[in-house]
């Protein structure tokens, strides 16, 4: 920039500092460059909280990690007293409920999705979906509170003898139950999945260009097959991340599980057995928890929680996003 | 018409029943949930309830008031700590932010969004409970804080983003500097949408138990100041719900009531306000 | 802030060295208490060698041009030739978008605005925009804005009427003052963003194509209220309606791909322009 560096110009209260410095300088009186760096600082900070935080689970697992090494995740005892910790129990128990969770969620959840966004007239999609939202609201004691009171007595009542009856051949389905459980905490998972998977998968699917629909339905197809055979494979990726969503939700849901789940670390091949998940055990003991090394051994629990949720969001987001844009540059 | 082609009809008949029914068990699932509430939590609610303290264990009579009050000290704090951290972060975002920095914030957000709540409640321990040697309202409220800041600061950044560069060029050429115009006018622009981002977020944490057991723990009688033990509403649902005593569940429900009264009230409100702007800006 | 006094000079354009005589007589004195009524023939901007980069593209080439004071001045050319940039880099808002760099001088009454405080640039300098862009505020809290936001608190009530009146709403508004700008028409709004613009005083007024979202009706009115300003406000205005730069304007320019091709009076460059590049624009060859 020529000419900036005349000093005699009457531009202000510091002419005689060159074009550049001068303009800082009047930025900074100003407030500019404050409040770039202020916030440029609040942005660091919350790099710096989450950082933080998988410090802390780190360092505060270190004993744990140590003592137990990879056989932390391969064996199954949980004894406090002699300082014996392996996790095993509790990943079956955490992945047991998940998959069960997803495998009921899914399919009601996609379905909703689809009638939402491809076969429901569009004030009524949007009144449902209004409500669906509210029902991702609901806090997840409440769940808990129902899965107590309602899910279990039905479980125990209802459910259980028939799938014994029916099914009882069949090891997932043997034995007596008390209406807590796997079984039960998969149900109660279920219902709190649901709403996120409807959710997303409905905004997914209605962002599927409108051409995709209507080139398949110019050529005779049935209202369910332009759906089935070209909107959802269009956006299989963005559905396939609602499901991780879940997933990671499902993971790391403590409440409600907690209070239905049995709290017994014991791997059971029965669904109607009580058991118990990584988020379950640290509510449960973190308070009662004596010594380090069985303290060090529920944060390390947390730690794998933070892990595979992490992954399992990353990869979520990655899909839906790529879905997205699919949708935006309009080809397939 | 033959028979391929009255089975593709019958087919999508039937689908559309299917995933009908799907969403309205979906649906019909918040009916019952808040049917049943009402109910069982109906019978015990009274301004009684919503004033007491908890009965000693065994005996009827007792209420919540120190939950419920809890709850609000909690949400201050959480509100306080998470509030202008999401804010300032998510103006740096919008008017500020450098590419690849503003990458890395983003993504780190979402990654704090992910983490499960019992993990910030093993955080919020390690860095305030155990300094302080006890469970305190402060460690709570940093727990419920550091959940509020993803979800404000993606609000914040959205409703930004979403007003129109022309205003911010009007200004700009009227002679007002870059964080004159941000306070002045964008902001103010985007302040219906900020604040109800900011109530949706309380909203949430309001519900959160996990985060609370080992930072607030509960308390039984009034906590005092900031840094003893105190109660909160789903802590208290949560106690009271695995406990042993009928007269407990039934306080349960009704605590229940009050905590998804006020979660949904929230939500249907905001939502209600947030649709009607989008729909009048078109 | 330099002024011409009261020396009658006869300005030349750089272009073919004719000098050309200054086509409107002087304006004549008006009651509305400015400082900017200067005497005629006198200079607002003194433009050299600008140029502008959009990161590595060049996007105006050098141009050099006088812009006479108190006169309406009009930027003519096909669209992406350079004149919104042109008109941008006046008060500096070229400087809003990213790697956009400026080479070249720019004098506002002699001094370099380049090296002013980029605030009071604007603040002499104002701008009005395509598309009518008036705060989510009430038309009072519009137009009152350049002013608070320069400190001004006394009598902004005064400041705000005479404002609106200079834009010819006044009547129009003076009942509704506190009521949301959106409630306003488009041409009531871009009139509104005229007084807001007008409110701080500027001494030159930038318009970029301001009635090109606008219906022909409200286009007259604020084409007329464009004539009755420039006494007291120098207007530089970007158009793509030639018939509107020849209504309204006294000089114009004609840009084509960053460069300036001509620039003389306005009549005389509609009915006999010496450029055939300028020719050829006018009769509608190209556009």
């Amino acid at each position: 920039m020529s000419a900036s560096s005349n000093p005699t110009l009457p531009g202000g209260p510091f002419p005689a500092l060159p074009g550049r410095v001068r303009h800082f300088v009047e930025r900074f009186r100003r407030g500019d460059e404050i409040a770039h760096v202020v916030t440029l600082i609040f942005a660091a900070g919350v790099i710096l909280i989450t950082g933080l935080l998988v410090y802390v689970l780190w360092v505060n697992s270190s004993a744990s990690r140590h003592a137990f090494g990879w056989k932390f995740f391969t064996t199954s005892a949980w004894d406090p007293v002699f300082e014996h910790f392996g996790a095993l129990p509790f990943l079956y128990g955490t992945v047991v409920t998940s998959i069960v969770a997803l495998v009921l969620a899914v399919p009601l959840g996609v379905g909703a999705a689809i009638f939402l966004a491809e076969l429901a007239p569009p004030r009524v999609s949007d009144a449902l979906a209004f409500v669906i939202d509210l029902l991702a609201a609901v806090p997840s004691v409440i769940y808990g509170v129902l899965g107590i009171f309602v899910v279990v007595p039905f479980v125990r009542d209802i459910l259980a003898p028939f799938l014994e009856s029916t099914l009882g051949f069949l090891p997932i389905f043997k034995g007596p139950s008390y209406g807590i459980g796997l079984l039960t905490a998969s149900l109660v998972l279920t219902i709190m999945i649901v709403p996120f998977i409807i959710s997303v998968s409905r905004e997914v699917l209605m962002a599927v260009p409108p051409d995709q629909r209507e080139a398949a339905l110019a050529l005779g197809a049935t209202r369910w097959e332009s759906t089935i055979r070209v909107v959802v494979p269009f956006a299989r990726g963005g559905i396939t991340g609602s499901i991780f969503l879940a997933m990671a939700r499902a993971l790391g849901e403590t409440m409600a599980v907690t209070m239905v789940v049995g709290n017994d670390p014991k791997i059971a091949s029965s669904l109607l057995a009580p058991g118990y998940t990584i988020a379950a055990v640290i509510a449960n003991e973190f308070t009662e928890a004596t010594g380090t090394l069985y303290l060090h051994a529920l944060i390390e629990l947390g730690l794998v929680l933070f892990l595979v949720t992490f992954i399992l969001n990353g990869l979520a987001r990655l899909l839906i996003v790529s879905t997205e844009q699919r949708g935006g540059a309009g080809n397939a | 018409m033959n028979l391929r082609m009255f089975w593709r009809k019958a087919v999508n008949v039937i689908m559309l029943s299917l995933t009908g029914a799907s969403t309205v068990l979906t649906v019909a699932v918040l009916f019952f949930i808040l049917g049943y509430l009402v109910y069982n939590g109906g019978k015990d609610l009274s301004w009684h309830f919503l004033t007491r303290l908890p009965a000693p264990v065994g005996e009827t009579g007792g209420g919540v008031a120190n939950a419920i009050v809890g709850s609000g000290k909690l949400l201050l704090i959480a509100m306080l700590f998470g509030v202008p951290i999401g804010l300032l972060v998510g103006i740096y975002l919008a008017e500020f932010g450098g590419k690849t920095f503003s990458f890395v914030v983003r993504y780190t957000t979402d990654l704090l969004n992910g983490v499960p709540s019992i993990v910030i409640g093993i955080f919020a321990y390690s860095l305030v409970v155990v300094p302080m040697r006890h469970f305190s309202t402060l460690a709570g409220g940093f727990a419920l804080g550091v959940m509020t800041i993803p979800i404000t600061l993606r609000s914040t950044e959205q409703f930004l983003r979403a007003v129109p560069n022309s205003l911010r060029e009007a200004a700009l050429a009227l002679g007002a500097g870059k964080w004159k115009t941000i306070v002045t006018v964008v902001v103010p622009a985007a302040a219906s949408g900020i604040i109800t981002g900011i109530m949706l977020a309380l909203a949430r944490v309001a519900g959160e138990t996990a985060p609370l057991l080992f930072t607030a723990f509960g308390n039984q009688f009034w906590s005092s100041g900031w840094n003893q033990p105190v109660s909160a509403l789903p802590l208290v649902i949560y106690n009271y719900a695995i406990g042993p005593y009928q007269t407990w569940h039934e306080q349960a429900w009704a605590a229940g009531l009050v905590l998804l009264g006020l979660v949904l009230v929230v939500n249907i409100a905001t939502r209600l306000v947030l649709s009607r702007k989008t729909s009048a800006a078109r | 802030m330099a002024s011409a006094g009261s020396v009658r000079r006869i300005e030349t354009t750089q272009m073919n060295g004719n000098p050309e005589i200054q086509l409107n007589p002087p304006p004549a004195a008006s009651n509305v208490p400015t400082s900017h009524a200067t005497a005629a023939d006198s200079l607002r901007f003194q433009i050299s060698a600008l140029k502008v980069f959009y990161g590595p593209k060049e996007v105006l080439h050098g141009i050099n041009l006088d812009i006479s004071a108190n006169i309406v001045t009009a930027l003519i050319g096909p669209s992406g030739c350079g004149k919104s940039t042109f008109l941008r880099s006046l008060n500096r808002m070229t400087e809003t978008v990213r790697h956009a760099r400026l080479e070249g001088q720019i004098l506002l009454d002699g001094d370099d605005i380049t090296g002013m405080d980029v605030v009071r640039v604007r603040r002499r300098v104002g701008m009005v925009f395509q598309r009518p862009n008036p705060f989510p505020k009430s038309i009072f809290d519009n137009v009152a804005y350049g002013l608070r936001i320069n400190g001004v608190k006394q009598n902004l009530a005064d400041a705000v009427e005479h404002s609106l009146r200079r834009a010819a709403l006044w009547d129009e508004v003076k009942d509704q003052l506190h009521k949301s700008a959106y409630a306003l028409s488009g041409g009531q709004q871009q009139r509104l963003c005229i007084a807001r613009a007008l409110a701080v005083d500027p001494e030159v007024l930038l318009l970029d194509e301001p009635c090109s979202a606008l219906d022909p009706v409200t286009t007259a009115k604020i084409e007329e209220l464009l004539v009755q300003l420039k006494s007291t406000c120098t207007m530089v205005i970007v158009t793509h309606n030639m018939q509107q730069a020849a209504r309204v304007s006294d000089r114009t320019a004609f840009l084509l791909d960053g460069n300036l091709i001509e620039y003389q009076a306005t009549g005389k460059l509609f009915t006999n322009p010496a450029d055939p590049r300028t020719e050829a624009y006018i009769t509608g060859r190209f556009g």
